[in-house]
């Protein structure tokens, strides 16, 4: 087993995979935080601003703001597993190769 | 005439009092007197006002609840689900055989289903029947709410779902435990794993008796026993994979049932989101009115449920409350125990995708289904009672809906739906604290991973009688308490003790053995701690004066997390021990695995 992790550790493809995808996944994981706790902290300090209507009608804008924080979560979760599905689980497939040769 | 038609030909404001009184169509709407409407619509709304604050909370609990008559209706759908469910009991008993069966049904569900039952596990009862409450009493405020149960779905896909999957196999302490000594942790994730199963059992086990008074029309204690008794079948004979399937079928129903009436209401407002806001507004305005407002500030009520009104009182709470949500989320057992059904990393990524993609949609429908409550339901006096509030209580708003768009029929089918989801969570809870006894107790710190398979198995069929037992009279003991607090305690302490623990274990390669146990249990004992002296519990249930509680905040999240981490980081670094450095250096060959899924558990072969 030791073995194994050492020529794990020793390909380059190893490197670049986590590399990549815990940069990838931090900085979404930052993107979701600003959104959610930015809509937060917009609800907790400016209330008038989520309440200004959009036009003639009563839709507000919190109304779109609330319902792209949902989409946005959805969204963003979708493109890290599309990302992952594909380009991530295909070098860790390489690696597995390369190690169990 | 259906009761659609008939809710469409009422004048706008006919609640209001204003133009009703002269309004001979309204005694279409079912025994009210005309003339007696403004003193209803009165008192109405200051009920309304009233359970704003019961409503919010409703997310979490259902309160108590007023018996209404028997609706045979529901009870024989009811019926078909219960048959339906055990011959899928069934069939899944013929396929658990060793403990992996039970645990994890044999690794052999596909992302797709494993998203549904995650699904299934999250959208429970009270969200259901308390958001769309929330939404009808304070409309945007509901928004807010729901939100926050969705946005810890991105964290637990970018930073645990794969690494999960990869390093575990029946339970989330062998993830935390992968490369640390086994008997501490998997004690401390017994711990807190049982912690989180128990509050949040009690809090379903005690909504079910409250909604079967509702739903049902039959006694507390009917509910308890049926929730506990068909658990235990479903969990004894079907393990997993009986419990998957009632989930997914579950999930499939409530789903089907919220689009139909979300689309109902829609489509009476000819599919324009604005349009329904508009008479929202004028309902609620007309409200305010017949309560004796002047017209301006009538007006400005009527408006205030299309922005944040009073759910964030202070930033601090707002934050703590959100983080608890998030991270506690990435904590749950019995959601983390979900992520070993799947045969491989890439199911596993899969099911969180469509697990967050059903659950956004869903709080989508239960926003809708909160306006349409508020035109369709408070519009009505058929469904107001002689106070004016709604009959059954404030978390009826979805149900009386039910009835309004579709009639006696989708009214018994909602009903069975709403009380089958509640049977089909604590059938997951129930799961995840039998492996935790089982696996991470017995197998792992009794029989030093030694345990054969058919033995563990019979201990957590063992554990699980026991589990539906202690439901059932924790169900009947808390019948009475005020227990609004329970999930959201469940929530902090999965964030503050469950998620540091597997979050550093996994991330971090200085973590050691003894970090990590004292850290998890700091925050376990800090979250519990802070929630008994916060106001849900040292005012509302212990009933100690008002501002005598020491911590004033919604939350003990933002405090209890933050000692839970810190608690891991010190004890960590100044750990010099041999352990400690046996912990540190297995972190790179942990890595390698929860990285690349060399190694991992593979689905079992039947």
């Amino acid at each position: 087993m030791e073995s194994l992790t050492e020529r794990v550790l020793r390909d380059p493809k190893y490197q670049e995979l986590k590399g990549k995808r815990s940069r990838f996944g931090w900085w979404l994981t930052l993107a979701m935080m600003i959104v959610y706790y930015g809509f937060i902290l917009l609800v907790a300090f400016n209330k008038p601003f989520l309440a200004t209507r959009l036009g003639e009608g009563v839709t507000t804008i919190g109304m779109p703001l609330g319902f792209g924080v949902i989409l946005f979560t959805i969204v963003i979760t979708g493109i890290y597993v599309r990302r992952a599905n594909a380009e991530y689980d295909a070098l860790a497939d390489e690696i597995a190769k390369g190690a169990l040769k | 005439m259906t009761p659609l038609k008939r809710l469409r030909r009422l004048p706008p404001g006919s609640a209001t009092g204003g133009p009703a009184e002269t309004d001979p169509r309204l005694s279409l709407g079912g025994g009210g007197s005309c003339v007696r409407l403004p003193a209803r619509a009165l008192t109405a709304f200051a009920l309304l006002y009233a359970l704003c604050g019961v409503a919010h909370a409703a997310g979490a609990d259902l309160g108590q609840a007023v018996k209404q008559p028997t609706n045979w209706t529901a009870i024989a759908m009811f019926a078909v689900f219960v048959v339906a469910t055990l011959f899928i009991t069934k069939a899944a008993a013929k396929r658990t055989k060793s403990a992996a069966d039970f645990y994890t049904a044999g690794g052999g569900i596909t992302g797709f289903q494993n998203g549904l039952a995650i699904a299934g596990d999250y959208m429970s009862a009270a969200s259901f029947l308390g958001i769309s409450a929330a939404v009808m009493v304070g409309g945007f405020d509901g928004l807010i709410y729901s939100i926050g149960f969705l946005v810890g779905w991105p964290v637990v896909t970018f930073l645990l779902a794969e690494r999960l999957r990869n390093l575990g196999k029946f339970t989330f302490a062998d993830v935390a435990a992968f490369r640390f000594d086994q008997t501490p942790l998997r004690v401390f994730a017994a711990s807190g794993t049982l912690v989180v199963v128990a509050f949040y059992l009690i809090a379903q086990m005690v909504g079910a008796g409250q909604l079967i008074k509702l739903l049902f029309g039959l006694e507390y204690w009917i509910a308890v026993i049926i929730v506990g008794g068909l658990m235990m079948v479903y969990v004894l004979f079907g393990g997993m994979t009986a419990t998957t399937w009632v989930q997914i079928i579950k999930a499939c129903l409530l789903l089907a049932g919220a689009t139909f009436m979300a689309l109902a209401v829609l489509w009476n407002f000819g599919f324009s989101p604005e349009a329904m806001f508009a008479k929202a507004v004028e309902v609620k305005t007309g409200l305010a009115t017949a309560a004796g407002k002047p017209p301006d500030v009538a007006a400005k009520e009527g408006f205030s449920i299309m922005g944040p009104g009073g759910f964030i009182k202070d930033p601090i709470s707002a934050i703590s409350f959100g983080m608890a949500l998030m991270f506690g989320t990435a904590g749950l057992p019995h959601i983390l125990m979900r992520f070993f059904t799947v045969p491989n990393a890439k199911e596993a990524r899969k099911s969180v995708f469509w697990a967050t993609t059903w659950i956004g949609y869903f709080y989508l429908l239960t926003f809708i289904i909160g306006f349409g409550a508020i035109t369709f339901v408070l519009t009505n006096p058929e469904f107001l009672d002689a106070k004016g509030g709604l009959l059954g209580g404030g978390n009826m708003a979805a149900v009386h809906l039910a009835k309004a768009v579709g009639g006696n029929v989708f009214l018994g089918f909602i009903s069975a739906v709403a009380f089958a989801t509640i049977l089909a969570v604590v059938a997951g809870l129930t799961l995840s604290g039998a492996s935790a006894v089982s696996h991470d107790i017995y197998a792992t710190i009794v029989k030093k991973g030694h345990a054969d398979s058919a033995a563990e198995l019979k201990v957590s069929r063992v554990t699980t009688v026991l589990l539906g037992i202690l439901a059932v009279v924790l169900g009947i003991v808390f019948e009475k308490q005020n227990i609004a607090f329970m999930v959201s305690l469940a929530f902090a302490v999965a964030a503050s003790a469950n998620f540091p623990v597997l979050l550093m274990s996994v991330l971090w390669k200085d973590c050691t053995t003894k970090g990590a146990v004292i850290g998890g249990f700091l925050g376990l004992i800090s979250s519990v701690a802070l929630t008994i002296v916060s106001p849900a519990v040292w005012e509302a249930t212990l009933g100690n004066p008002k501002g005598s509680a020491l911590f004033p905040y919604a939350s003990p999240a933002l405090f209890s997390m933050a000692i839970g981490f810190a608690g891991i980081v010190i004890f960590s670094l100044i750990d010099r021990s041999q352990r400690a450095r046996q912990d540190r250096s297995g972190f790179v060959a942990q890595q390698v695995r929860s990285e690349t899924g060399i190694g991992a558990a593979t689905a079992s072969s039947h």
